[in-house]
Parts: structure tokens; sequence; C-alpha cells
């Protein structure tokens, strides 16, 4: 046996989207049009083809041409935007959904972790929970019988173990859900994003575990906006940008290349390809970050202002929508939040869409990169939420009466201060 | 030459995409027995947990509905029940019933309702529907322990018959699970579906003989195209197998048997067939 683990060659996915075929031309054609239509929607069924296929028009790759090749005990980061297919890749290893075209062979056990507790179920405790989602991950029910004290015993969740789930804080849940998933014991482990949830304390921890998984010999293929994180925990990386793979080279190369050629563009367009939450009723069409005088920049000095253009579209019109703006450190702590529900009153009603600006007066921040995220909601549900949508670079800027540079990566805020000193 | 001999089995999971009608992998399924164990335990476990009446409804349903019937079928229209008292006449038939059609309806609706771990985790989908219908047998024996302290009221004494009363249950399954797959696959791209299982079950209620014996057509190749309808066949053979009516299984139940398996057959092969673009659209 050979000691490759994953070998993906010319992989490629398409989706089509949207987008209704030409208007009917006369009522004869539409009259037509409404009888042929069972059938041909008949005929899709049959054939097992999306929803309405043979009407669409717009077909987009998500992936196209992903070749590359992962050795047994190799951790590989897949780094790229949102967007640039890392989940579908990872979706496909996974198997949850099927390639177009080329293929992947896997050669071992695999377990994907694509989220943290998959298939809990509120009503049931945290002891079924445990055996429920053991096995959906693919564990089998002795091993979660032998790994049982110590799943709970990770969790913390100890005193609540016989306790329904729904009664949890959502950050016990997370704890339970990965203290499940970090006793997988997989040849090859999939995981995407586990870590851009909890705490500082809980991403720590869960930090430290994948570590150990890492470097216990298994093969790992990892999928994180959190660069430290894949630094420390991948020795291989690739590199994706628009579905395809540009740079491949050691994790370290991969994150060098990804902070050079990211976000020459300080606007984004977001498209069906693009990542989002919500329920679709409103979509972020794009975004762009502009300076006092209305110029787009993509950084700003210490201390700076900023403003965050969003442009966006209603499906049906949206009553008092509540837009918000999210700022994540790189490593995807959750900074401070400005909703217009809180920071500017009611918003009026939108009937097409628009475009919103928040201005930032004062960034009180280190320097480095960090990371918007984008929502339209109302006070019951998220409309459209683009996490991460947009990356904000703060320049090293002479803050203090010193002059001196305050230095990157160190922490996260900065504020005036003043030192008095009594020595003996 | 060239790409297909390197996609050549050496051993690994081929990941590649799917044309056309798809191998229904059985051998897989098998691997996965426990997942579906899971799978029904949480389901039975789950159904009940935030009712008031807990697993009372299993009773409640086809009780409500064999008073329901007695009152306006039995007492007010005068059906015929084959010399029966209509309360168990009708009543033997509403529990394989309610059974058939609860099983169809979670069933077909369980993919939409499970699409979150459907877009994050992999294992057969067919786990999901079949895990809902099975489940639902643990309604079936409640209700029909009711059904039993019924006869004893009545004092009707099961016939010897009664041994073939599994195999009638299975068609029930069959016919559930059929129909369910072929829905549950549906359902996840034309939400339209979730409409029509309301509208089905009730009209497919009345083509059955539930709240009238299948006796009143007296044409024999009328009451073979009648088995075309499987649950008539499962219907009947209940009454008969417990009720001791005369309508022996005859070539009805091999019509609904065939039927039956016909419609899980074809719906396994389309559910399969359905499932690479579950995740994509669901």
């Amino acid at each position: 046996m050979s000691d490759i683990a994953i070998r993906v060659e010319n992989l490629g996915k398409q989706y089509r989207i949207g987008a209704r075929q030409e208007k009917y031309q006369t009522l004869r054609d539409a009259m037509v049009e409404t009888v042929a239509a069972p059938f041909k929607r008949a005929r899709q069924l049959m054939r097992g083809e999306a929803y309405g296929a043979a009407n669409l028009s717009q077909i987009i790759w998500a992936l196209k041409d992903v070749s590359f090749e992962v050795k047994h005990g190799d951790t590989l980061g897949i780094v790229g935007h949102n967007g640039a297919g890392k989940s579908t890749l990872l979706k496909i290893l996974s198997r949850i959904t099927k390639p177009s075209e080329g293929y992947a062979r896997v050669y071992g056990r695999v377990g994907s972790l694509l989220e943290v507790g998959t298939g809990f179920h509120l009503e049931l405790t945290g002891r079924e929970n445990i055996y429920l989602n053991g096995t959906i991950l693919g564990m089998h029910r002795p091993e979660i019988e032998r790994k049982f004290d110590e799943i709970v015993a990770f969790s913390g969740v100890e005193q609540f173990i016989d306790t329904p789930v729904k009664f949890y804080s959502s950050g016990m849940r997370l704890r339970l859900g990965f203290a499940v998933a970090a006793h997988l014991e997989p040849e090859i482990l999939v995981i995407d994003e586990v870590l851009a949830v909890g705490d500082a304390e809980f991403q720590k921890k869960s930090l430290n575990k994948m570590s150990d998984v890492a470097h216990a010999g298994r093969t790992v293929l990892f999928v994180s906006h959190n660069l430290a994180a894949v630094q420390t925990l991948c020795n291989k990386g690739i590199l994706l940008k628009g579905g395809q793979v540009v740079y491949r080279g050691t994790a370290s190369e991969v994150v060098d290349e990804y902070l050079a050629t990211k976000q020459q563009a300080s606007s984004m367009t977001f498209d069906a390809n693009t990542k989002r939450r919500g329920n679709g009723q409103a979509r972020i069409l794009g975004a762009r970050l502009l300076n006092r005088e209305g110029q787009e920049i993509n950084s700003i000095s210490m201390g700076g202002s900023v403003t965050v253009e969003i442009e966006f579209e209603t499906y049906a019109p949206l009553r008092n929508p509540n837009f918000g703006v999210r700022l994540g450190s790189a490593m995807n702590q959750h900074l401070a939040l400005w909703r217009t529900l809180e920071t500017h009153g009611e918003m009026p009603d939108s009937q097409r869409g628009g475009v919103v600006r928040l201005t930032i007066d004062a960034l009180n921040l280190m320097p480095g990169m960090y990371a918007l995220t984008l929502g339209i909601s109302d006070a019951f549900q998220d409309y459209d939420v683009v996490d991460e949508a947009l990356e904000l670079e703060i320049d090293a800027a002479p803050v203090y009466a010193t002059g001196k540079l305050p230095p990157a990566g160190r922490a996260i805020l900065y504020t005036p201060c003043s030192w008095e000193y009594d020595y003996q | 030459m060239q790409p297909i001999s390197s996609q050549a089995d050496d051993g690994g999971i081929l990941i590649a995409p799917d044309k056309g009608w798809v191998a229904l992998d059985l051998a897989e399924l098998w691997q996965y027995r426990e997942l579906f164990y899971f799978w029904v335990w949480r389901d039975i476990k789950v159904r009940y947990k935030q009712t008031v009446l807990g697993a009372a409804w299993a009773i409640i349903q086809p009780l409500m509905s064999m008073v329901v019937f007695s009152l306006f079928f039995g007492g007010l229209a005068k059906i015929p029940s084959d010399g029966l008292p209509y309360p168990i006449f009708s009543y033997a038939a509403l529990v394989p019933w309610t059974f058939f059609s609860t099983g169809l309806t979670t069933a077909s609706n369980s993919l939409v309702n499970n699409s979150h771990i459907i877009t994050k985790v992999y294992f057969p989908r067919l786990i999901i529907p079949t895990s809902n219908v099975v489940a639902m047998g643990v309604d079936f024996l409640l209700a029909f322990a009711v059904l039993l302290v019924m006869m004893l009221g009545y004092g009707i004494v099961p016939t010897v018959n009664v041994i073939w009363l599994p195999l009638f249950f299975l068609l029930a399954l069959v016919t559930s699970l059929g129909v369910a797959l072929w829905f549950s696959a549906m359902n996840v791209q034309f939400r339209d579906v979730r409409y029509t299982i309301p509208f089905l079950t009730q009209f497919w209620l009345f083509a059955t003989p539930i709240a009238y014996p299948s006796s009143l057509i007296e044409n024999d190749w009328l009451r073979l195209v009648y088995g075309i309808n499987p649950m008539t066949g499962v219907v009947e053979g209940f009454r008969w197998a417990l009720l001791g009516t005369d309508t022996a299984p005859g070539w009805m139940i091999m019509v609904s048997s065939v039927v039956a398996v016909l419609l899980l057959v074809g719906g396994l092969y389309y559910f399969k067939r359905m499932e690479k673009n579950f995740a994509d659209v669901v």
C-alpha cells in the first residue's frame, strides 16, 4: 500500500443558481409552456436534476480542476477567502455532496467535523446526545462506552449529564459537542472552522486537542480563517482562490502567500458562491471600506476612522430591518458589534434594497488583521449574514507620546494611558 | 485510458460523480445498522418528550376516528360491517391504517426536517425516512393492545389465522416506506409535496375499506382491481386474521403485495438517484 491518504484529481463542483427562462412571449407560448412544464418538470424529477435545472442560465463552479495529494500523517491546511471553495472541498471529501467531475480517492476511515454537535437533540439528555452524536460521527457503541467518562470529563458538564440539552447554555452544548468530536479516532480527520466558535478558553482547549491529534501522526485536513492555528497545526497547505488551487507548499508559505495576495481589492461582491447564513429574504450584494474622503481603502491607522458600506437587495419588503457589523480578530474572537437597533434606532422599511453606511469614529485597535461580519436581520430572524465579509488591516502608528510603534500581534486593544512610579 | 486506469480500485473509497441510476449498495446500509438503531431509538424517544399526553397519542388518534366513524358511518349511514359490531370493525382497520399514514407523513417530511444534519455529515440517507416508519411500530403496538382489549370486551376470539398477522403488518410497513421514499426525496426539491401529503392520506383513507367493507364490491374482477391499493389487502387481512371476517387473502392480497413491493423497490432506486442532490438543495 502506498503512503497516500487522499488523492484528488481534477475535482470540480458546479452549482446552478436562480434566473428563470426568458419571459413568456405570447399568450399562446405561455399556454404551451404551462401545459408542457409539468412534463418537463417530471422528466427532471426522474433524472434527479436539481430544481428547474433546464431553466437555469447561471452555472457556478465552486471548485474547478482541483488536484492534490495528502500523505499519511500530513496535516494539510486549506486557506482561502470566503467563497474560495474550501467548504465545498471538505463536503466532497466527507461525502456529503458529490463532485460534478473528477474524482477523489480516500485511503482510510474518514471522520469529518464540519460542525460541533451535529444531530444534537434538545429534548434528549447530555448522555443520550453523546451516544447519538458519536454514532452519527461514525463511532461504534463499544467505543463510545469506553470513552464515555473521558468525554464527559473533557466537556466539564458532569453534573448535567442527565439533564436535557435544552437546559444547557450554548457554551455547554458547544463543549459537549466538541468533547465527543475530540474523541473521534479516524485515520483521516476533516475539520472545518470548528475552532471559530466559543470563548477564548474553549478555543485554546480545542486548539490544544487538535494539536495533539495532529502530532499523533493522524492525517488531518483543516480549514480555518485562523491563520495562526493553520500555521501551528499544519505542515502542508494549499491556497484556494475562485475554486482553484493557486498555491501549494508548507503551511507557513501558504499563509504568507495568502496574506501577500489578499485583499488588493477593498471592495467585495457577494454572489451565490458566497457562504451565507439566514433565510435569504434579503441579500448582501457587496461591501466596501471607505475613508473620510469616500475613497476605498483596506487599511487604516491605529485609532483611525472607517466607513463600512453595505449594498443589499431584498426579495420581500423588510419591516424595520436591523443592520449589523461585527468586528472580529484574526483569531475570530468577537470584539465589537454595531447594530442599528442599539446604535442608531429604528430603521425605515426597505422595499427593494439599497445601501447603508456605518462610520466608526475611532478604532482603538492594535496593529493586525481584523475581519468584519455583516448581517441583516429583524427581531426574530437573520435575513442574511456573511461571516468575515471584509478584512481590515490596522497599521501601526505612533499613537503614544514616545512616537514608538506598538508591536503587531501581541494584543488587540489600546487606550491612552499614563505611568507613574515610586522606586525604593 | 490514463485517467480511467488511475481511477481504478486500489483499496480506497472512491468519491466520483454519479451518472444515471445508482446501485442500492445494501452492504453499506448493513455497515450503518448501528446508526439506524440509534435513529429509531431517537425518533421514539423524542416524539413524546414534550407532549402532555405522551404515548397516549398513539391510542387517541385511532380511537377518536373509530368513535366518529361509528357515529356517522355505522350509526347514521348504517354502513354494513360484515356482521361485526361497527366499532371493532372500523378500529381493527384503523390500527394498521394509522401506522401507515403517520409513518408516511413523518417520513415524507423527515429529510427536510433533518436538513441541518444532512448538510453536515455523511451517512446513507435512507436511514432517516426508514427509521421514522419503523419507530411508528411502537405506536402501532400500543394501539394494537387496545384492539385486543376491545376484542375481549366484545367476546371475539382471534382465529388461528392470526399467525399471518405479522405479514400484514409487514405489508403496511412496506407500503408506507415505499410511498414515503418517493415523497421524502421529492420533498427536498419541491416543498409543495409537504402540502399534498395531507390530501393524499385523506383521499387514501376513503379509498381503503376502513369505514366500509370491501365486500360491498361484488364483482370478483373489480375486487382484484381494488387490491391495487395495498392498504386494502392490509386492512382486510387484519379483519380476516383477527375478527374472522370472510375476507381471506386470495388474489387480492397478491395484487396488493406486488404493488407494495413495486412501490418500495421503485422508491429505493428513486431515492438513491436523488440522494446526490440532497445536501445541495435541501
